[in-house]
């Protein structure tokens, strides 16, 4: 199955059965109103193509990534679930460019309602509200020009148009990217509080799991504590630790990168002292530890983590924007997914700032940490609504 | 970052400029714009609902044109709504009770531990008492580790008993307390989920057994829309006195103030301004207004001026100033004053309309301050009267010994000189300043 199916599979319980035939003739509307859109704009037509075959592209790699998972499906469903998830693809493009178009009065009395509940369940989710406004939009307008009446129609769209925001069209990767020569660094940073010690613990049970020589690095040195709860966890996992109070973070991480040398360690996992990333000393020291790390690793750190608390509001956008100014972020982890926050500010960072998330944590033991899924997160949003 | 509304209404009102009153009709824009506003602040989606409109009520009918900036009005009206809705009775803590018992609550990462090692420092310097820290988070790695060398760096006593039931450490500690006549007892308590049931009767059962005067939640500044649910499930399972809002020396607007406020009628008591022991604050409901709507805060700006800069060495440096006479001596001890305010950048941001100046990017490297100080304070004595005097083997002396090079020398006292011209300007009424 691809994508859109499996997703559209998650809400079968709401829906009636002949559904799967007002899908196929959805699908054959769409597929006639391309036709036509092509017609009107035959100089624009190569462009169009040249796009359809980059979508397809994704969509072929995306749908191998799945069926590597060991998914079963009909080769004819697959082709008909990508031409929707291309249609799709497409018109998100046009539609960031006469998104603000405004709607008849007519089909904002007939939606108005429907629309600000959805709009009220984006925000709630603290998806940024730049996002969800021109998502809003953009789904006014297909909604208008597609005729969409039906709000049951509508949901596919919604979870479609969530995509595109979330994967544009760029082939996104879960998997850590692992140093061939040498040890892997991963340096993890956030602002203060958000779970960046706990979620290294998480990662190096997960990595000592996989049979890989893990060294923990408490660069910490100025929270009170911070060095010694990184060393309970390396005691609780059972991997390796260095890590100095009171001294330099960029002196602790050189020291430590010499013994994962020395130690022959395959994965060294630094962790960083929580800071505001409105505070510039702090900021530059995060640079200066970067530096360390590419002095002594050809390529420097493998992987930046971006630790992000899943309770953050809009400040989580500054957050991606201010850490990627100073530093390569490969990635963020999205914490504290167990409480009722939904996390939703990592779908407006990957849209303005296009960082992808690679893990959520889930909770305070040890196993509590899970690759990402946007296709289980997105349908978490709205399984209120569904 | 985000735009101030003041900004988003100036956009907006040039469309109602033409009606001279502001109606029904043409109020959607303004209202969407505060809207906007106030939802990229984080304030709860059905706060801002019932908040616009009441709002819009109290705009409609108002007169556009009497008033010589129409979108300063609607901001006045919006803030003064915001104001009153963050102020309600100011309340202090409650510290009867022998000792006086505090407990702090919160999610994990919120900052109970740091906010309540402050609170102690703050309560034993305001009433000189004697505080006792209880360590009763005994879940996380390394908590008490982390209490207690804050303790140790205050210089208070840190109760703990390692890693056993809270509810026991909590009791015996305030007897501990009694018998050694501490004034305050502080609760430490591990971070946990409000719907985390085993751990929120744990709460329960500390608080009915040592019954402390004031429990306080504390909520990270940065929380998004899920702040509502994290109070209210704290606040229905617990009797909560407070509200310690953290982390507010980032950029975030803070908009989680108001949903507190509005939906629970939990008083914010303190708020947390730094890392450092000192950073914590009474609350203030016109300064938060103003955070939240991006509006910078003069009030902060003038009160930190008046706390740190010694007002002697300013009227000095004022009255050479005036007459001409300011030299490099005096150059380096106003710098010195300015060093105490903390970050440059922070101050900017405190001018209102420091946004529509641009300045709100600006950065300031500690570092060249620093340097420039270092030149300064490599120079004689008599150069830094005479700064005419140094010609180039000075200038020569003076870059090795500070470190920095002859270029760096000439650019500083270049633009002493100009600095100098300027404040000859401005003393004889000719130079206007630009704000």
């Amino acid at each position: 199955m691809g994508l859109f199916s499996r997703i559209k599979n998650m809400f079968k319980d709401t829906k009636n059965e002949d559904t799967r035939e007002e899908m196929q003739k959805r699908i054959e509307d769409e597929e006639q109103l391309v036709a036509e859109e092509y017609d009107v704009d035959i100089e624009n037509e190569d462009s169009i193509k040249q796009e359809k075959e980059k979508t397809t592209n994704v969509i072929e790699k995306s749908v191998d990534t799945k069926n590597l998972k060991g998914q079963e499906d009909g080769v004819v469903d697959v082709k008909k679930d990508v031409k929707v998830y291309e249609k799709g693809l497409t018109k998100s493009r046009q539609g960031f460019v006469s998104k603000l178009v405004s709607l008849t009065s007519k089909y904002d009395k007939i939606t108005s309602d429907y629309f600000d509940e959805l709009e009220e369940i984006l925000i709630m989710a603290d998806i940024g509200v730049n996002t969800v406004m021109s998502f809003i939009d953009r789904l006014k307008n297909r909604a208008k020009s597609e005729n969409i009446t039906d709000p049951s129609l509508l949901k596919e769209i919604i979870v479609d148009e969530l995509f595109i925001i979330y994967v544009n069209d760029e082939v996104l990767s879960n998997k850590i990217q692992y140093n061939s020569d040498g040890p892997t660094v991963l340096l993890f940073i956030g602002v203060n509080g958000v779970g960046k010690t706990t979620t290294i613990g998480k990662l190096a049970n997960k990595m000592k799991d996989e049979g890989k020589k893990v060294l923990l690095v408490g660069a910490d040195t100025f929270r009170a504590g911070a060095v010694n709860q990184l060393k309970e966890w390396s005691e609780k996992v059972g991997v390796s630790f260095y890590g100095k109070e009171d001294s330099d973070p960029a002196s602790v991480v050189y020291d430590g990168i010499l013994k994962a040398k020395e130690d022959n360690i395959d994965v060294v996992l630094v962790d960083t002292a929580g800071r505001l990333q409105n505070k510039v000393n702090l900021m530059k020291e995060l640079e200066k530890m970067n530096k360390v790390i590419d002095g002594l690793i050809e390529g420097g750190a493998s992987e930046t983590l971006l630790v992000i608390d899943a309770t953050t509001g809009q400040n989580g956008i500054s957050q991606a924007k201010a850490f990627k100014e100073i530093t390569n972020i490969t990635g963020i982890i999205l914490t504290k997914l167990d409480g009722t926050a939904k996390g939703g500010i990592v779908l407006a960072i990957k849209e303005e700032v296009g960082i992808p998330v690679k893990y959520i944590g889930l909770g305070e033991t040890k196993d509590d940490l899970q690759v990402f899924d946007i296709e289980k997160y997105i349908y978490g949003l709205f399984k209120d609504m569904m | 970052m985000f735009e101030s509304l003041g900004d988003r209404l100036q956009n907006a009102i040039h469309k109602i400029k033409g009606y001279g009153k502001i109606t029904e009709d043409n109020i959607s824009d303004m209202m969407r714009e505060i809207r906007l506003a106030l939802l990229e602040a984080d304030v709860n989606y059905t706060v801002v609902k019932e908040f616009t409109s009441k709002v819009k009520e109290k705009a409609l009918g108002e007169e556009v044109i009497s008033s010589i900036n129409p979108g300063d009005l609607f901001v006045k009206i919006v803030k003064d709504e915001l104001t009153e809705l963050l102020g309600g009775d100011s309340e202090d803590l409650n510290l009867k009770g022998n000792p006086a018992i505090l407990m702090m609550v919160g999610l994990q990462g919120s900052g109970k531990t740091t906010s309540i090692a402050k609170l102690s420092n703050f309560l034993r310097k305001k009433h000189s008492k004697k505080p006792l820290l209880v360590a009763c988070d005994v879940y996380r790695p390394a908590a008490i580790d982390q209490l207690k060398q804050l303790g140790k760096q205050l210089n208070i006593e840190v109760y703990d008993e390692g890693k056993r039931n809270p509810v026991e450490i909590a009791k015996n500690a305030v007897c501990y307390a009694k018998e050694n006549h501490y004034d305050y007892v502080l609760i430490d308590t591990a971070g946990r989920l409000h719907i985390d049931e085993g751990l929120m009767d744990e709460l329960e059962d500390i608080r009915t057994s040592v019954e402390p005067q004031e429990i306080l939640l504390v909520i990270d500044s940065m929380m998004g829309q899920d702040a509502i649910n994290v109070i209210t499930g704290f606040n229905d399972k617990l009797p909560l006195t407070g509200v310690v809002l953290t982390k507010l020396d980032g950029d975030t607007r803070g908009g989680v103030a108001l949903s507190i406020r509005h939906l629970t009628h939990v008083p914010i008591k303190f708020i947390g301004v730094s890392e450092k022991m000192d950073g914590i604050d009474f609350f203030d409901p016109e300064r938060m207004a103003g955070r939240i709507l991006g509006m910078g805060d003069i009030v902060s700006l003038v009160e930190k001026a008046t706390e740190s800069i010694d007002e002697k060495e300013a009227e000095k440096a004022a009255k050479r100033m005036q007459q001409g006479k300011f030299d490099l001596e005096d150059f380096l001890s106003t710098m010195k004053q300015i060093k105490k305010l903390g970050p440059l950048e922070n101050l900017i941001k405190l001018i209102p309309g420091a946004k529509k100046m641009g300045l709100t990017n600006v950065k300031v490297d500690p570092k060249q301050m620093a340097h420039i100080e270092a030149i300064v304070l490599s120079m004689t004595p008599k150069e830094r009267r005479h700064p005419e005097i140094i010609k180039s083997s000075r200038k020569t002396r003076i870059a090795s010994g500070s470190g920095t090079s002859v270029q760096e020398v000439n650019k500083l006292l270049q633009q002493f000189d100009q600095m100098k011209k300027m404040m000859r300007g401005v003393s004889n009424g000719n130079i206007k300043f630009p704000f």
